[in-house]
């Protein structure tokens, strides 16, 4: 046991939980004026809900004892045997220190999903919806890849969930633009975000929560926490300049929406190269995020589904990125219990990135699809047509976000 | 008595008010209002959507005023509130049938 590794992973536990809040504002500036709370609160309520099914099955699930690399069992449910000494994951921290870090990650990836199916979906069926795939589909992934699992076991590197976050979420998100079907009027009305400046402050949060997320993931205060700390920065801020760069020469306006954009999508694609690669690598890496990214949400406007907040362009294809670059640019210099890519003269890694990630996305596509059907059946998915226009805040909620 | 309605763009609104202030027009009413006329709309950008948006935000200002200063008054705004290009607003001159001050119960050209 190290204190001075255990004081690290509480402040760092501590930053990913702010990643949440800071996507209900990223997300509630987005969207119309009455549906804010209702968008909010399907971030913030994640904070609860997951925090339940961590404790209760959950955090077994996802890291108890493998069972045929496929899922953890339930040996460690209601946290049976996950106490103050350290676990298997993590040698100078209490385990309960490891499962709380844990759990913030599991927290942040439902409530991202909740972006593609914004404004229209009943608080019901987003509860359910959650409950459902965060047993489902989270915690068997999170244990493929972390969890002594399949994908893990594979050599694959992730190491702070490009896989398990963000091509999970991103997938999960395009079943439901796809399930859910589009907005009222999409196409017809203009849908202006109502408030940038809550967007762009939630941008900020997300990116300061975001060292928790990656530096906390070397699971010490070490060495390889130092260079995932500095890789989240060079690539976040390439990325959003990449993005309105992009932006400036298409439409003639660099958009302040493109520069938190930007932001966002290099955070995702560096998450799981962080701790495996150099700052040179997280520059190209953030660059090309920015473009790919604006390109993927270019592209939307064209296949014509309504991912509302562009969880699909921006957690998607960010998080396959990432996944793809981490084979490319790994290298043992900056992490001797990684691998090198294929650019340090190891190909298969790139391979195995790619065998990971797409099984990743056939795994979420399959099963959210599945879950979206069964939550239509049993509570329908989307708010009357009435309370669509009347707004989620109020006819879900009872409560309007501003009074004037 | 005469109500003096004027379309404006909203950046012009403190040289209208000096303007009128320096003739001595003793009241005025703002509105943030938004319409279109022949400018049309404006283009909107987030992130892959484009939108137009048909209605452009101006400044409404009314003032009422004794029916003889009319054409002064309208001169002055023309004035202060004329660019030249397209979008500039309107004036409209409305007869008025009472005035009344609502602390004293004056009614007329002495409410005004």
């Amino acid at each position: 046991m190290d204190s001075g590794d255990t004081a690290f992973m509480l402040i760092s536990t501590a930053l990913v939980m702010l990643m949440t809040p800071g996507l209900a504002l990223f997300y509630g500036g987005l969207v119309r004026t009455k549906n804010v709370l209702a968008t909010m609160m399907q971030s913030f309520i994640c904070l609860g809900v997951v925090s339940i099914l961590w404790v209760v099955f959950g955090y077994s699930l996802a890291f108890g004892p493998d069972k045929g690399g496929f899922i953890g069992g339930f040996d460690w449910a209601f946290l049976r045997s996950v106490g103050t000494d350290p676990g298997p994951y993590a040698a100078t921290i209490p385990h309960l220190v490891f499962s709380a870090f844990q759990l913030m990650f599991a927290i942040i990836t439902p409530a991202l999903i909740t972006g593609a199916f914004a404004e229209r979906m009943k608080f019901s069926a987003f509860f359910l919806f959650t409950i459902l795939w965060t047993t489902f589909v989270y915690f068997p992934v999170c244990h493929w890849v972390w969890g002594g699992g399949w994908i893990g076991k594979l050599g694959a590197l992730d190491f702070a969930g490009g896989t398990v976050i963000h091509i999970n979420s991103g997938t999960a998100a395009l079943a439901s633009a796809l399930v859910v079907g589009k907005r009222r009027g999409y196409r017809k009305e203009p849908f202006q975000p109502h408030n940038l400046p809550l967007t762009v402050l939630g941008a900020g949060l997300l990116w300061f929560g975001w060292f928790g997320f990656n530096a906390g993931s070397a699971l010490t205060a070490g060495a390889v926490a130092g260079v995932a700390f500095f890789n989240t920065q060079v690539a976040t801020g390439a990325a959003a300049v990449a993005w309105i760069t992009a932006e400036w020469i298409k439409v003639g306006k660099p958009t302040t929406l493109g520069a938190a954009s930007g932001a966002v999508a290099g955070l995702v694609a560096v998450t799981p190269a962080a701790g495996f690669v150099g700052p040179l690598a997280a520059l190209s890496i953030g660059i090309l995020a920015g473009l790919f990214c604006y390109g993927a949400v270019l592209a939307k406007e064209k296949l014509g589904y309504d991912d509302a907040l562009d969880v699909v362009g921006i957690h998607g294809i960010g998080g396959l990125w990432g996944a793809l670059a981490t084979g490319l640019f790994a290298s043992t210099v900056y992490n001797s219990a990684g691998a090198d890519g294929l650019f340090y003269g190891n190909p298969k890694q790139l391979l195995v990135q790619a065998v990971g990630a797409l099984a990743a996305i056939v795994y979420s596509f399959v099963v959210s699809w599945i879950l979206l059907k069964v939550t239509g059946a049993l509570t329908g998915l989307r708010a009357t047509a009435e309370d669509e226009v009347q707004g989620l805040d109020l006819t879900q909620h009872s409560e309007t976000s501003y009074v004037l | 008595m005469v109500k003096i309605e004027a379309i404006i763009k909203p950046f012009l609104l403190e040289q209208v008010k000096e303007a009128l202030n320096t003739i001595g027009v003793t009241g005025l009413t703002v509105t943030e209002v938004r319409g279109f006329g022949r400018q049309k709309g404006h283009r909107e950008i987030y992130r892959g959507a484009e939108y137009l948006v048909e209605f452009q935000p101006k400044i409404k200002i009314e003032t009422v005023i004794p029916q003889e200063r009319t054409e002064e008054v309208v001169e002055t705004i023309l004035k202060a509130a004329r660019t030249g290009k397209i979008g500039d607003g309107k004036i409209f001159v409305y007869p008025l049938t009472q005035v009344i001050r609502i602390r004293t119960g004056e009614r007329g050209k002495t409410a005004i």
